[in-house]
């Protein structure tokens, strides 16, 4: 497989939220504006890339059966780093996104891809794969977060586009469930 | 009284899976039937119960008077993931009937971030029942765990039970599987949300 395509495939034939369906949890809980979308995707793709390359680095000296837990601590390890920088560089986003943060480590996404892809193959590919499933990520929350901020408080980005509110259950919790189904609705029709 | 509170809050109020998006993948994943769901939610139940004491007193009794809680991510994933790992042996040994009906999900509780969430909640958070707002001591922890984990079986199994009828109906090619799933569970969790103000 060439180098391109192991960063294009994540974004569309194997995006991580539309046709994987991994990692619903932080899609659903940050995506109430797109900003907050945009800051959890990029810190899943930090985490995402650096424990693929530590994993596949190290793959090979794990005994088999205590790989998912070595895994899972190297994960750990990352996000305890993400969690430092953030609080140091970006402590407001630190406080909207919150719990979200140390959830990285069960994030699906992020041992998938150690167990599927970074334990069995080089440390170039690993962060290549990283970078393509951490944008697919990205973009699916950046997107849905977009979309929730349109119709919810009637924004884009933070920047207010009509005055008064929008329709509010798209920022509260049933929305999140119905725009993300309605969104893969769409991605579903695009792709047949 | 203040643990009645507890208990409705964290089962209607403020409902794990449809007010808070933690657990979402099992719920999504292995809803499809009833009594899944329902051995799902069981150990799901036991394991938070259980998890949540211990991480509670891992960070209270070693990470505080060391001053290391920045350590609370990879300590806490370590507790559960060994804290699983034990829970499916016991049982193996002791009641190989309850390991028959909820053993093949003791193994996806490890990444269901309901459990690490909930751990983490109640060290970090401070809660406002009967008065001041103030941090949980140990029973209310535990008590609290166990309301969220029955909130989230309570949502699973309403859940499961309109997916198996689901199935019996024509759905359009687009919206089937996942995209029809979370269109319901956005219906559900607009029913949910009447009980706020409640507590």
């Amino acid at each position: 497989m060439s180098k391109l395509k192991l960063i294009t495939k994540g974004i569309i034939k194997e995006n991580p939220t539309f046709v994987l369906m991994l990692g619903m949890c932080p899609t659903l809980g940050t995506t109430s504006s797109a900003i907050n979308g945009l800051g959890m995707g990029l810190a899943t793709t930090f985490v995402l890339i650096l424990s693929n390359m530590a994993i596949s680095s190290i793959a090979g000296s794990i005994p088999n059966k205590v790989r998912i837990p070595s895994y899972i601590v190297v994960i750990a390890a990352f996000v305890t780093v993400l969690q430092l920088m953030m609080q140091a560089y970006t402590p407001e986003l630190y406080e909207t996104l919150g719990l979200f943060i140390p959830l990285i480590v069960v994030n699906c996404i992020v041992l998938g891809r150690a167990e599927a892809f970074a334990s069995k193959n080089s440390v170039v590919d690993s962060a290549l794969d990283g970078i393509g499933i951490g944008l697919g990520f990205t973009l699916a929350l950046t997107v849905l977060g977009a979309i929730r901020e349109l119709l919810g408080s009637a924004s884009f980005f933070g920047i207010k586009l009509i005055a008064g509110d929008g329709i509010l259950v798209f920022i509260l919790a049933p929305g999140a469930f119905i725009a993300l189904g309605y969104l893969m609705v769409i991605f579903n029709k695009l792709r047949s | 009284m203040e643990y009645i509170l507890i208990i409705i809050s964290a089962i209607f109020v403020n409902n794990i899976l449809l007010s808070q998006f933690l657990g979402v993948c099992p719920f999504l994943g292995v809803s499809n039937r009833v009594s899944t769901a329902v051995g799902m939610s069981g150990a799901v139940t036991f394991v938070m119960a259980v998890a949540t004491l211990v991480t509670y007193m891992l960070q209270y009794y070693i990470l505080v008077p060391l001053g290391i809680e920045f350590m609370q991510t990879v300590t806490f994933i370590v507790v559960i993931a060994s804290l699983v790992q034990m829970v499916e042996i016991i049982m193996k040994k002791l009641s190989p009937a309850l390991y028959q009906a909820l053993g093949i999900f003791l193994p996806l509780i490890t990444t269901n971030c309901a459990v690490l969430g909930v751990a983490i909640i109640v060290v970090s958070k401070e809660f406002t029942f009967g008065g001041d707002p103030h941090m949980l001591n140990m029973a209310q922890s535990v008590v609290f765990a166990t309301a969220n984990a029955l909130g989230f079986g309570l949502a699973m199994i309403i859940f499961a039970g309109i997916r198996e009828q689901l199935e019996l109906n024509s759905v359009p090619k687009p919206f089937k599987g996942a995209p029809i799933a979370l269109i319901t569970a956005g219906i559900l969790a607009l029913a949910f949300m009447g009980f706020a103000g409640l507590v």
